[in-house]
């Protein structure tokens, strides 16, 4: 891979968006943990690369379907934080008015169908919405972020092979990040490359590293391209790992101390920061300005959010239908 | 003014919105197959020639189609899924329930999902599997519509609603009510037909109809019960009872207006359904009856319906199972006689 061809600004850009996942996850973590902010809470460190990547190479007008653990993808796909913060405090002010919270998050003026906590429920939304772009002769994809284990829900077999019949401008992208829940993927799959399941759809299936950036972002620009000129679906799995919880305060015990040791030198953060310093696209005190930009920003947020309004409780009794 | 049956006018109606709306369109399995079946009861039968990539024709796969149409609704378009036979939706529960009734809460109320789902429902001698009536499994679902078409002119004008809607809606057809032809026929078929208007017309959800007046009893039915209960009113006639039959046509909303009216009138209520007692729809009207206007009523609220047991095929049973007339007949004299 070229990667001379970046500008200064675009790596940056990326870089900042990365941090800015991991210090708003490392935030609502601890002002959940604090007990301030009411719910549960489904993280994503460590997997930043896969939603910025795979995000940067969409268009705008692109949409996303994500998962449980959606907080990743909606910021990189350009939800505001600010509303972002307000929804998981359960705000009026909140992206889904307090109605949606941490899991169902999403902003659909920015491309994001709020999140479904159902595994595998969002693949055939995805789907559906490649299915209009199509009817309606659009040059516009969608994409579905999966975990590794709603490769063995049924949906997953319905949606993908109706994609691939159809030749949908969809990417279903699959974030293995080795855990369904407590369960190691061996447990669950017997093939190494969950992309391996693309082959009896004939559609192309890639494995690659989740966490190197760039490099998720190049395979992402391809599929997306195939998926908009027209020449069908892609299986597109990120091999990630998950550095903190499955959900609230899961110590992980279940992953092996030197397994967890290694994920934290793989992470992909620390990776590219180094990539940008060691290429000479940034000193460790701009990367450290990016850092503290954002530890300021999320200070005015999370202030913010805390004083936003409350939902009245009777705003519970509205929304259901348009008439 | 043309007299369809509900198949035929079905076709007619999805048809024009299809024509006038071009967001609208098919989706489901063998809807649109040259040499084929229109669905399973001939309500498409032919539409792919006039709409070849608005009649989108799946593989048999229930939960990922309804989860497309949810998708594609979201995007703007409007789809009517349907299945073969209702008892099928099990397979998309977790689309419908979670993803189709929820979108638009979850958003905050920025989304709509205006999907319209069509079901055939009733039992009809084809065992379990094919037979349930699901509007009662539906009926505790919030964030879903649902409207129960007795008759072609009903079925014109609430599908019509439902299309011109932007929320879901979830309507109930029934397989001896079609009158379908040719090899789709059904035995055992009561007529639904309509004289069908040419000009436009819809029918608001949450409008009861009352079928036919009566004085002594107001009986509640849907679908086939509805016209059960037509029947059971023509011969207690004769032996001078009066019942007056009101059709809710659409189960969410519910028309209690209508209902109260009628028992303020007749003092007596029964309501008769053929899917089982228990937490049944005639349990949902029974108990919103007790709650809000039990001062109208002068005797006990009688519930008609399959007993709680599962689909029978065996004519015998069959017949045992399903509510007939001469049992909403002997019920009612009961009532009446006390």
């Amino acid at each position: 891979m070229t990667k001379e061809k970046y500008s200064k600004e675009f790596l940056l850009e990326i870089y900042q968006k990365m941090v800015l996942i991991r210090q708003f996850e490392e935030r609502v973590k601890f002002l959940f943990l604090e007990g301030v902010m009411p719910g549960t809470i489904h993280q994503c460190q460590g997997q930043e690369a896969t939603a910025v990547g795979v995000c940067t190479a969409l268009k705008k007008d692109d949409i996303i379907t994500s998962t449980h653990r959606p907080h990743g993808h909606a910021i990189a796909k350009g939800v505001s934080v600010q509303s972002m913060m307000d929804e998981l405090f359960g705000k009026l002010t909140g992206c889904c008015k307090g109605k949606g919270g941490s899991m169902h998050l999403g902003d659909l003026e920015k491309g994001m169908i709020p999140a479904i906590a159902i595994v595998g429920g969002n693949l055939p939304l995805a789907a559906g919405a490649a299915l209009a772009f199509k009817m309606r002769e659009e040059k516009r994809i969608a994409v579905s972020f999966i975990g590794d284990g709603a490769t063995n829900e049924g949906i997953f077999h319905e949606t993908l092979n109706m994609a691939a019949l159809w030749q949908l401008p969809v990417v279903f992208v699959i974030e293995n990040n080795l855990y369904g829940a407590s369960t190691h993927v061996n447990l669950t799959i017997r093939t190494d490359k969950i992309s391996e399941r693309a082959s009896i759809y004939k559609i192309p299936g890639i494995t690659i590293d989740g966490n190197d950036v760039l490099e998720v972002y190049e395979a992402s620009k391809e599929v997306a391209e195939r998926a908009r000129n027209g020449q069908g679906p892609t299986l597109l799995e990120l091999v990630t790992y998950r550095i903190t919880g499955h959900s609230r305060r899961d110590p992980c015990l279940y992953q092996p101390a030197q397994e967890r040791a290694e994920a934290k030198k793989n992470e992909p953060i620390g990776r590219f920061g180094k990539y940008l310093v060691d290429n000479l696209y940034a000193s460790h005190q701009q990367l450290e300005e990016i850092e503290n930009n954002i530890e300021k920003e999320l200070d005015v947020v999370v202030e913010a959010a805390k004083s936003a309004a409350e939902p009245k409780p009777e705003d519970a009794l509205s929304d259901m239908f348009a008439e | 003014m043309q007299k369809m049956g509900i198949a035929e006018a079905l076709r007619m109606a999805i048809r024009q919105e299809m024509a006038r709306d071009e967001r609208v369109f098919c989706i489901g399995e063998d809807i649109a197959i040259p040499g084929g079946w229109g669905g399973a009861f001939t309500v498409t039968l032919g539409m792919e020639k006039e709409f070849s990539h608005r009649m989108i024709n799946t593989p048999i796969s229930e939960a990922g189609f309804f989860g497309i149409a949810c998708g594609a609704a979201l995007m703007g378009m409007k789809p009517i899924a349907d299945v073969q036979y209702a008892d099928f939706l099990f397979c998309a529960m977790d689309q419908i329930c979670n993803n189709i009734a929820k979108l638009r809460y979850m958003s905050g109320g920025k989304l709509n999902v205006p999907i319209v789902m069509r079901a055939p429902v009733g039992v009809t001698g084809r065992g379990s599997q094919h037979a349930q009536n699901m509007e009662t499994f539906f009926m505790p679902l919030q964030g879903v519509k649902i409207v129960c078409p007795a008759t072609a002119y009903d079925a014109v004008g609430l599908l019509r609603t439902a299309v011109r809607g932007q929320d879901p809606v979830m309507i109930f057809e029934h397989k001896l009510l079609y009158g379908s032809k040719g090899a789709r026929a059904e035995s055992g078929a009561i007529d639904g037909s309509s004289e069908i208007p040419e000009e436009d017309f819809t029918i608001p959800f949450g409008q009861a109809v009352v079928r036919r007046c009566g004085d002594d009893i107001t009986v509640v039915g849907t679908l086939l019960m509805m016209h059960k209960c037509l029947q059971a009113a023509e011969q207690l006639q004769k032996e001078g009872i009066s019942v007056e039959v009101i059709d809710p046509r659409s189960l969410v909303p519910f028309d209690y207006v209508t209902l109260k009216k009628s028992i303020a009138k007749t003092s007596r209520l029964m309501i008769v359904e053929e899917s089982p007692k228990r937490s049944g729809i005639g349990a949902e009207i029974a108990a919103t009856i007790a709650e809000e206007a039990v001062d109208l009523l002068n005797a006990p609220i009688k519930r008609i319906a399959a007993p709680d047991t599962i689909v029978p095929f065996s004519p015998p049973m069959e017949n045992f199972y399903v509510p007939q007339v001469q049992r909403i007949c002997n019920e009612i004299r009961q009532i009446i006689l006390k």
